[in-house]
């Protein structure tokens, strides 16, 4: 599912004293089975922009294309249930929307509000739970007794079990440990190359955005000022700085190599691995002097 | 959840912003009361211009009120249509399909609708113009004479200024979860009888284990910095009762007497 903003606007509150323009001039292009992260300040529009992927917020000017869903400014829009079975949202802390008895009855919710039978859904959530590497044994457990990364877990089991197209992520990994972290990032990853979803990322981790995606937006006060592959995002390190964000750390090694040494690195090192092979390089050549 | 106006403060710098809590809370309970009187068009266009002048000095913009009625509107048109059918006085004005109405009903439908929709507009007013914290001070402040009577103001003060500020919290937290959960194929707007109480529970729920969560880690909190009720506390903001209060008072000590001449 190919997705498309035409000079998006949304404004809440709109004609109140609380109006407030949250994006605007948005125009960009996502190809099905892409891997987009989308990074910025708090307050620049990310979460905005996020809920216009599946109808929450419909733009107040432009248009949006959702594969075969065309939402436009000024018409209000009806019949959006099969768009948010193929767009699943995990929002910040989806924790939060848990509400069932059982783990088992939770994760069933989504599927079987899009149509699913229960007896199907019930076979499957094993397979879910494995999918976010949960133990079989917490299926007929209370969600609420579980520990807040368990809870994560089901909650997300609970969007991937509606098997969208395109998953939005907003801050999926904020508040986990670190390998929580790493475990949960691979699995997104491997969803994006096994089942071709495409998937949107909006996140504050730069490594993250640097590892995992194919492209990256930066958006900055309500709109969209960057946009390219990690290596050209992370290739400006004062561009980015100068917009407020962090640079991966790896970035900042890599550039204080370059400055003590007085050379210049062919690519931006974006993962440790590649920090690795660009020392090796650099030391086979210092040997071969 | 964006259109509802009643328990929201609209920053401002007028004249009825600038008024002390206290003289608001006092108009809106005397109001309360006058809004008795009215029982005839000349007492009630007195009311309304009163209203009218108030909402004009706060420099709320008028569409905005409007719009925040809109919730209540239905129970206004209610009001009316009820009194309407059931008030059987004065001349039949038309009769059909066995429903006669009566003038005297279309009348007493339209006073009754009218100081409804006034009570609204002015207390509605008083939370637009006055932040949370103003009202809880004012409303200690003109309760502490209870204070000698062993009434615990002060935390009455504060178990209402604690409601006040998580009320846009709460909101926002439903707002929150509501899309979440029609994320997850969850209609709340339509749909039959036994899906929507589902759809209920799938908000309720989390609503209320965040606020409990809330509740708790806000006595934590409290506990934490020492909290220990009114016992030696003092203010940061003091209230201060000006002239211009006064004269506020008795404006309105005037409208009361002019009412109660005017009534038939």
């Amino acid at each position: 599912m190919d997705i498309v903003f035409r000079d998006v606007e949304h404004r809440y509150q709109i004609n109140t004293p609380f109006e407030k323009r949250a994006l605007y001039d948005i125009h960009v292009d996502i190809r099905s089975g892409s891997y987009v992260a989308v990074i910025g300040h708090t307050g620049s529009g990310k979460s905005t922009l996020l809920q216009h992927f599946n109808g929450l917020l419909q733009p107040t000017k432009g248009t949006v294309h959702l594969g075969d869903y065309t939402i436009v400014a000024g018409k209000k829009e009806k019949h959006l249930k099969p768009l948010r079975k193929k767009v699943g949202i995990v929002f910040q802390f989806p924790e939060h929307q848990l509400f069932e008895e059982t783990v088992e009855k939770d994760i069933c919710f989504g599927p079987m509000n899009f149509g699913m039978s229960e007896q199907e859904a019930k076979a499957r959530v094993g397979e879910w739970l494995a999918l976010v590497g949960l133990p079989e044994e917490v299926r007929h457990k209370s969600p609420f007794a579980l520990s807040g990364g368990q809870m994560r877990r089901v909650a997300i089991a609970g969007v991937l079990a509606m098997e969208p197209e395109v998953l939005v992520l907003d801050e999926p990994t904020a508040g986990l440990d670190p390998r929580g972290r790493k475990e949960m990032m691979d699995m997104f990853a491997n969803l994006q190359r096994q089942k071709k979803m495409t998937i949107v990322l909006v996140t504050h981790s730069m490594e993250e955005a640097a590892r995992y995606a194919d492209d990256i937006i930066i958006m900055h006060r309500g709109t969209i000022v960057r946009r390219g592959t990690p290596e050209q995002i992370f290739r400006n390190v004062d561009d980015l700085i100068h917009l407020g964000l962090d640079v991966p750390e790896t970035v900042l090694f890599q550039r204080a190599i370059e400055q003590k040494f007085g050379i210049q690195f062919p690519e931006p090192c974006l993962t440790i691995e590649d920090v690795e092979r660009s020392l090796q390089t650099l030391f086979t050549r210092v040997k071969r002097i | 959840m964006n259109g509802m106006i009643i328990g929201k403060y609209v920053p401002g710098d007028s004249f009825i912003h600038r008024l002390d809590p206290r003289t608001k809370l006092l108009l809106m309970f005397i109001y309360v009361f006058i809004v008795f009187l009215a029982n005839n068009g000349w007492t009630y266009g007195i009311l309304t211009l009163f209203t009218c002048l108030l909402l004009f000095l706060s420099r709320i913009p008028f569409s905005f009120m409007i719009r925040g009625l809109k919730p209540v509107l239905w129970v206004i048109v209610f009001t009316f249509f009820l009194h309407v059918l059931l008030t059987k006085e004065g001349h039949i004005v038309f009769q059909w399909l066995g429903i006669e109405v009566y003038d005297k009903a279309i009348q007493q439908g339209a006073f009754i609708s009218l100081r409804f929709l006034l009570l609204i507009v002015v207390t509605t007013l008083l939370t637009l113009t006055t932040t949370p914290i103003e009202v809880t001070d004012g409303m200690e402040s003109l309760l502490s004479p209870l204070k000698k009577w062993n009434v615990p103001v002060h935390e009455l003060a504060l178990m209402m200024s604690i409601s006040l500020r998580f009320i846009p919290t709460l909101m926002e937290e439903t707002e929150k979860i509501m899309k979440a959960q029609t994320a997850r194929g969850v209609d709340f707007s339509s749909g039959p009888l036994q899906e929507r109480m589902k759809a209920m529970t799938a908000l309720l729920v989390p609503l209320f284990i965040s606020a409990f969560k809330r509740a708790e880690e806000l006595a934590v909190a409290m506990e934490v910095r020492g909290y220990r009720g009114s016992q030696n506390r003092t203010k940061w903001r003091e209230l201060t009762w000006g002239r211009i209060d006064t004269a506020f008072m008795l404006f309105i000590g005037l409208l009361a007497i002019a009412l109660w001449l005017l009534r038939s």
